[in-house]
């Protein structure tokens, strides 16, 4: 038999006391400082934006909270155009992204074979790239004189358009076409990640199940794919209008004052106006609205699959 | 080994583990494997064995009990400061490291400066000398394994744990590393506890089986002593199949208990009883199949006086290639089996024909009637 | 017809590919307009080629210094929502605390809420305090939402590791620092490094919630912005084709690495 070296010597034995719980506290400590960096930084600030939201006076007397209710009356009885206009263009803009990243998250999920990782890296990489310069581009892409513009006269697509309200004159900028445009194109890679994520999950073989059980393709489509998919729907189009609801950028630079959202209305009180108390009742009021869609979300689907 | 060093001994004492939701996993019990020794515990999923395992590991903190390895009591140790080794059941090889530096993994932790040369010998020992610079990933499965092993073993540990590390290996292979593990222990010398759902496995490796249920030890012994004397209708039924008869005692005769049982009588050696023996009390009589022999009623004359007998009528048989499986329906015994081996086969033992089973006495073994009969019958569906 | 059938077959990838072409056709246009020479104040229409925008990136005033800012703020808006948030998805995966559900909703709402609303809220908080809005401010407010991104990258990560692993590494005689040092950190350091860039990118991009909180301070996207009613010069869209190629080559770069080291070693 080989000679059996010896391990070096461990630990003596140890004294009698009670096993301690190892580690209770370690996840508080971990959690503490993040934590507490968002009560202080996302948290107290709802609290502030609602007090500003009751307070009156002016920049030279300073502001006092009074309780002044009537300003979140005059608030939104003044803007209820605009909030009514940023779901209308959030809506729209969640569809259209659902109805254009469907194909692409499908096409990279199951089509895509050794292209995947390319598509993947040119719906990742713009990105990257400072945003507002891409939608500067769009200004280029729908400009009046530009091709795209000539060829949707042409085919009299405008005509329909002006018809419809959503463009006005032979002009696609300054027009909601082009906010949502905008809106849309935005916000597509915030639809298509997590559809991707989702279906990605699907087992390819229960599309051949399905197959093998008489269906016809879209019939698979409908009554295997979509509905395994609906987790991805749903938290993908969360993701968008929520987002796209508050936008004041694509507006901006996209549309004209006829197509002013809540955010621009936000953004001119705070900034320009610097009318803080109307602003911060705004911004509650659309915080409000958002936090209840989003409390719905997490009452149906809990909060383990949330981060 | 050479002297009498109990250092490799492992003394579980009262242990018990009750998890915060409530659940027992162990009941308190007292365990002791000799040092030196190929200790197996055996049972189905749930029964508690892999809990107990990883209490001696440092991976989970006893409830209750007292952990002992040789004189040293280790109970509140955390696993890096007990002399103890485990080889986990899906191998836990670290996926950023190669082979070299997976083995060297607990060397280097102890402060041991030069590992290669070490290194290189454990890997010829496993057979895998070529692969040092591969990552786990680009192994096989049972590749994989003997890296576990060896990451363990290099360590010298006083006890190895292995927690069913066969499990994911086919069966050619899994036959193939269990001579290979025992062929490891009796050239290292290490003692092993070895935890798996596999019988046959058990038995084939250790030399002392533990067979748990429900957080608790059923029997302990030598696989031969588990057997052919279980003590429990769990042991019986989960070991190998068993034929358990409802029977009432008699009377006493010598060293002999003879029971009642359908209009008739059995004899069994009150040395293999291990449930109480009042006149009138009940008792669960035990033969295994392939103990018993099938007799055409016609033949019944042949049968010698002192042997077991009982009657029935063959329900079904199958041809098995080495031996033939009969289930017999018998007035003491709804679904007796028989194992027949295939030396010279009767052509009138067909689905039908009346038969006697008789066997050696000395074969039978007596339980407690209390017990549940099906106990220990169905775990192979439960642990798949 | 085959040409019918042809395209049903095929529908779903044409589509695809269509949608990617929407989201690419901006960055064409960008990296075409740099290489523009515009008769006025903007660069929307094409006049000419040249070059010169490419030879004199930092000719426009003020730019190159917005730009620098805007990576100072994202180098240490990075450093601190990965510290932060690396923690908090470690102890989101591997113990079990009380509020969990609470903890889960908090850092699943800044993904969530419009960046004009928590741009407006914590202007708000900057002005109840009397606090300087400007480097500082920007810097607080971006390791804020940044925080929430890592998490999720850290911890998709962490959830994917076998438990095992580190009681592996507890049984061969590793101490919990050492354990975490040279087995935990290691495995998920893709994932650190994913939420790490993630975070790097969100920052040095963001608008609305530094326009809100930036005072005096200039970043890169608030110098674009305000160049749209001022004149685009066309050294933005240099900037921006540049930003592009980098982020290209980094994930180029990260997949060449991920796939040598799957390759055998002698």
């Amino acid at each position: 038999m080989a000679a059996v070296t010896e391990a070096p010597p461990l630990a003596p034995a140890p004294e009698k006391k009670p096993p301690r719980k190892r580690g209770r506290w370690t996840p508080y400590w971990l959690l503490l400082p993040g934590i507490l960096w968002l009560i202080v930084f996302f948290a107290l600030p709802m609290i502030y934006q609602g007090s500003t939201s009751i307070q009156t006076g002016s920049l030279e007397d300073g502001y006092k909270v009074t309780w002044h209710f009537s300003t979140y009356w005059d608030a939104v009885s003044e803007y209820w155009p605009q909030f009514l206009r940023s779901g209308l263009y959030a809506a729209a803009a969640t569809i259209l992204c659902l109805l254009l990243g469907y194909p692409l998250a499908y096409l990279i999920a199951f089509r895509a074979g050794r292209w995947r990782n390319l598509i993947m890296i040119l719906v990742i990489a713009p990105f990257f790239t400072s945003f507002l310069i891409r939608t500067l581009a769009w200004k280029t892409i729908l400009a009046d004189s530009g091709p795209v513009v000539s060829v949707l006269n042409t085919l009299h697509v405008l005509d329909v358009t002006n018809w419809l309200g959503w463009t006005s004159g032979d002009r696609v900028l300054a027009t909601p076409l082009a906010v949502v445009c905008g809106l849309t194109y935005n916000f597509l890679p915030f639809m298509v990640l997590p559809l991707y994520t989702s279906l990605e999950r699907i087992d390819g073989r229960l599309h051949e199940a399905a197959g093998d059980l008489y269906a016809k393709p879209f019939t698979t489509f409908r009554k295997v794919t979509f509905p395994l998919s609906m987790p991805g729907v749903v938290s993908g189009t969360l993701l968008t209008f929520i987002p796209a609801a508050g936008d004041y950028v694509n507006a901006e630079l996209l549309g004209s004052t006829d197509t002013r959202m809540i955010g621009n209305v936000i953004q001119t009180q705070f900034l320009r106006i610097l009318d803080y108390p109307t602003a911060a009742a705004l911004s509650f009021v659309l915080m409000a609205a958002i936090l209840a869609m989003v409390t719905i979300y997490i009452r149906k689907s809990g909060t383990e699959d949330l981060v | 080994m050479n002297t009498k060093d109990n250092s490799g001994d492992v003394r579980l004492s009262g242990i018990s583990k009750t998890y915060d939701n409530g659940f027992t996993a162990v009941q308190p019990l007292d365990l002791t494997v000799p040092q030196g020794s190929f200790f197996a515990l055996l049972g189905a999923s749930g029964c508690g064995k892999t809990t107990t395992l990883r209490m001696i590991a440092g991976l989970e903190e006893p409830s209750s009990g007292t952990v002992h390895l040789g004189d040293q009591e280790v109970t509140n140790l955390p696993p890096y400061k007990r002399p103890v080794n485990t080889v986990f059941q899906s191998y836990a090889l670290f996926p950023h490291l190669d082979i070299f530096e997976n083995v060297a993994f607990g060397l280097r932790r102890r402060g041991i400066k030069s590992v290669k040369q070490q290194v290189v010998d454990m890997l010829d020992l496993v057979q895998l000398g070529e692969q040092a610079r591969k990552k786990p990933h680009q192994l096989s499965g049972g590749q994989q394994q003997r890296v576990a092993v060896a990451r363990a073993l290099i360590n010298h540990p006083k006890v190895l744990l292995l927690d069913e590390p066969l499990g994911a290996l086919d069966l050619k292979l899994r036959r193939q590393m269990q001579l290979e593990l025992k062929r490891i222990q009796t050239e290292v010398g290490i003692t092993f506890v070895h935890v798996t759902h596999d019988q046959e496995e058990a038995m084939t490796m250790a030399d002392t089986v533990a067979v748990m249920n429900a957080g608790r030890v059923e029997q302990l012994g030598s696989p031969a002593d588990l057997y052919e004397n279980p003590n429990t209708t769990f042991v019986a039924n989960f070991l190998g199949t068993s034929n358990l008869i409802e029977a009432e005692v008699d009377s006493k005769s010598g060293d002999d208990i003879i029971l009642k049982a359908g209009g008739g009588k059995l004899v069994l050696p009150e040395a293999r009883c291990s449930a109480p023996t009042t006149t009138g009390g009940k008792v669960l009589v035990g033969v295994r199949p392939e103990k018993i022999t099938l007799t055409h009623a016609d033949d019944a004359g042949e049968i010698p006086e002192n042997r077991n007998r009982i009657t029935g009528k063959i329900a079904d048989s199958s041809f098995i290639g080495v031996s033939t499986q009969y289930v017999i329906d018998s007035p003491v015994c709804p679904e007796f089996e028989v194992y027949a081996q295939n030396i010279d086969r009767d052509a009138r033992l067909r689905p039908g024909a009346d038969v006697v089973l008789h066997w050696n006495p000395a074969h039978t073994f007596g339980l407690d009637a209390a017990q549940d009969i099906d106990a220990g019958v169905d775990t192979e569906e439960e642990a798949a | 017809m085959a040409v019918v059938r042809w395209f049903k077959r095929h529908f779903v990838v044409i589509a695809g590919l269509l949608t990617l072409g929407y989201l690419l056709l901006p960055n064409v246009i960008v990296t075409v307009f740099s290489f523009n020479k515009p008769k006025g104040r903007f660069n929307y229409e094409w006049q000419q080629f040249s070059l010169d925008a490419w030879k004199q990136p930092c000719g426009v005033a003020d730019m190159c210094g917005s730009l620098s800012i805007s990576l100072q703020i994202a180098v240490w808006a990075t450093i601190g929502a990965t510290v932060l948030g690396t923690m908090i998805a470690f102890a989101l995966v591997r113990y079990r605390f009380r509020a969990r559900g609470a903890v889960n909703s908090l850092i699943f709402l800044p993904m969530a809420m419009p960046e004009v609303v928590m741009a407006a809220s914590l202007l708000t908080l900057f002005l109840n305090m009397g606090a300087q809005l400007g480097f500082y401010t920007i810097l607080i407010a971006h390791i804020m939402f940044c925080l929430s991104f890592v998490v999720t990258a850290v911890k998709a990560r962490v959830m994917s590791m076998d438990p095992r692993l580190e009681e592996a590494a507890r049984d061969l005689y590793a101490s919990p620092v050492q354990t975490f040092v040279r087995v935990t950190l290691p495995i998920a350091a893709p994932g650190i490094a994913a939420g790490a860039l993630l975070s790097f990118a969100l920052s040095f991009d963001d608008f609305i919630i530094t326009n809100f909180n930036a005072g005096s301070t200039v970043t890169f996207p608030m110098f674009v912005w305000g160049s749209a009613q001022r004149g685009t010069p066309v050294q933005i869209n240099v900037i921006g084709t540049a930003m592009f190629l980098v982020a290209v080559l980094l994930v180029l770069v990260s997949m060449a690495i991920t796939n040598r080291r799957n390759k055998v070693k002698a």
